[in-house]
């Protein structure tokens, strides 16, 4: 039940874009058309969960303070906690670069898809954010991780759905010329986030 | 996202050449990295309810630029382009580490009301832009003057919305009460005539307030209007 709770309250109520604005660049610029709108926020929801319980992992075996005890006595007590931004980010990098060249080779049709914005992930704020995210929230297992981690790839997805598919329609509306473009999009999203934000305090 | 390169210049050019002057004063308006470049705005939008956070995180940001310009752009000849990204992601992310050390050291309540975005300069695409667009192909000096400007640039925009934001969300400004406690309406001061924007606190105002900034920047600078 608490997984579940996580999970809804991820995709919801912490909506990486809504509540917390992670990831906003390639929100912003890549929800033109919903098809690729789909492509980027599917290759969100895989590099999240994927790279936020390896960071819990990281963080728990690692970088904690005491998290080194099973390497022997004289270990326990080393805090390694400051390097956790570069571990985080290495983390991310390489997994990206790595997900990268396999799909590339074993899965053809699926690297078609997401192709291009693959790369771009590594540099996408709400991975990182997931990680960060994470380490602050202090949640007691992997599984509770993980249903975060897949709530808060799962929001993002929705969001920039929703987004690609109305800036699709509103190429047909008189928008005030300055107000073209950035900043309707700005604007939308604004509202769309008072929408999300009715979402509040729903409880399983 | 990004505009074109300047062409690296040649070396017998003063520090405040005009060519020089343009690449601080161009991100303020021209291109904007916030609302013309349309780089770095997870951190712009979510840091900025309060003044004083706003103006910690707009250095922390303008000082990881500088330096990370400054040091990729002396690194740009000898990285190998196919590990440029990992080069970069690694340089900006220990200048982060000691942003947060400094930080937690001297500000401690403003870092911990940062939190995760203090962080998250890492990832911030103002860093990685400008070291992609500019950095790499200029020498180091122009590389701190170009970091320098969208720093100010981005700061420019924090500052905006934390004035805002803070003044009519909780009548302060920089956590000192402003508008005088007997003008704010609450249940004990009836007769106040202002009714705290509780709104103004809300993630989803930061939004539109940079949507309402870009229509009046586009308004007045036509040039910047997008064809759709």
């Amino acid at each position: 039940m608490e997984l579940l709770n996580i999970f809804i309250k991820s995709i919801f109520i912490d909506n990486m874009i809504f509540a917390f604005f992670l990831g906003m660049c390639s929100y912003l610029a890549v929800s033109k058309t919903v098809k690729t709108a789909v492509g980027l926020g599917m290759a969100v929801i895989f590099v999240l969960t994927m790279t936020v319980p390896l960071n819990y992992l990281i963080e728990n075996y690692f970088l904690k303070p005491g998290a080194l005890a099973w390497m022997g006595e004289e270990y326990k007590s080393i805090d390694l906690s400051f390097l956790s931004f570069i571990v985080f980010i290495a983390v991310v990098a390489a997994f990206v670069q790595l997900v990268e060249m396999s799909v590339e080779k074993f899965l053809p049709a699926l690297y078609g898809a997401l192709g291009i914005f693959l790369p771009l992930i590594a540099v996408n704020c709400s991975i990182l954010g997931g990680a960060l995210f994470m380490q602050e929230r202090q949640y007691p297992s992997i599984a509770h991780v993980t249903s975060f981690a897949l709530g808060s790839g799962i929001g993002w997805f929705i969001a920039i759905v929703l987004l690609a598919a109305i800036r699709e329609k509103i190429r047909y509306s008189h928008v005030p010329a300055p107000l073209r473009g950035l900043g309707i999009t700005f604007i939308l999203t604004g509202l769309m986030g008072i929408a999300f934000m009715s979402f509040m305090g729903i409880k399983f | 996202m990004s505009e074109a390169t300047a062409p690296a210049k040649s070396p017998s050019e003063g520090l405040f050449s005009k060519k020089n002057r343009k690449l601080i004063t161009d991100p303020l308006n021209d291109s904007n990295p916030i609302t013309v470049q349309v780089l770095g705005i997870c951190s712009a939008l979510a840091v900025t309810v309060k003044l004083d956070n706003s103006v910690v995180m707009a250095a922390s940001v303008t000082a990881v630029t500088i330096m990370g310009n400054f040091f990729m752009s002396l690194m740009r000849n000898i990285v190998p382009n196919r590990i440029r990204i990992i080069v970069q992601l690694v340089v900006v992310a220990w200048l982060v580490i000691i942003v947060d050390q400094v930080l937690k050291a001297y500000v401690y309540d403003v870092s911990k009301s940062l939190s995760v975005f203090v962080g998250l300069i890492i990832t911030n695409c103002i860093i990685m832009g400008r070291i992609e667009a500019f950095a790499l192909g200029n020498k180091p000096g122009p590389s701190i003057l170009d970091g320098l400007g969208n720093g100010i640039g981005y700061g420019i925009i924090l500052i905006f919305l934390g004035i805002v934001r803070e003044l009519f969300g909780s009548g302060k400004l920089w956590n000192a009460q402003v508008l005088p406690a007997n003008w704010i309406y609450s249940m004990d001061n009836p007769d106040g005539w202002y009714v705290l924007n509780n709104f103004m606190i809300m993630p989803p105002m930061a939004l539109i307030l940079v949507g309402l900034y870009i229509w009046a920047q586009r308004a007045r600078n036509t040039k910047l209007i997008e064809a759709h």
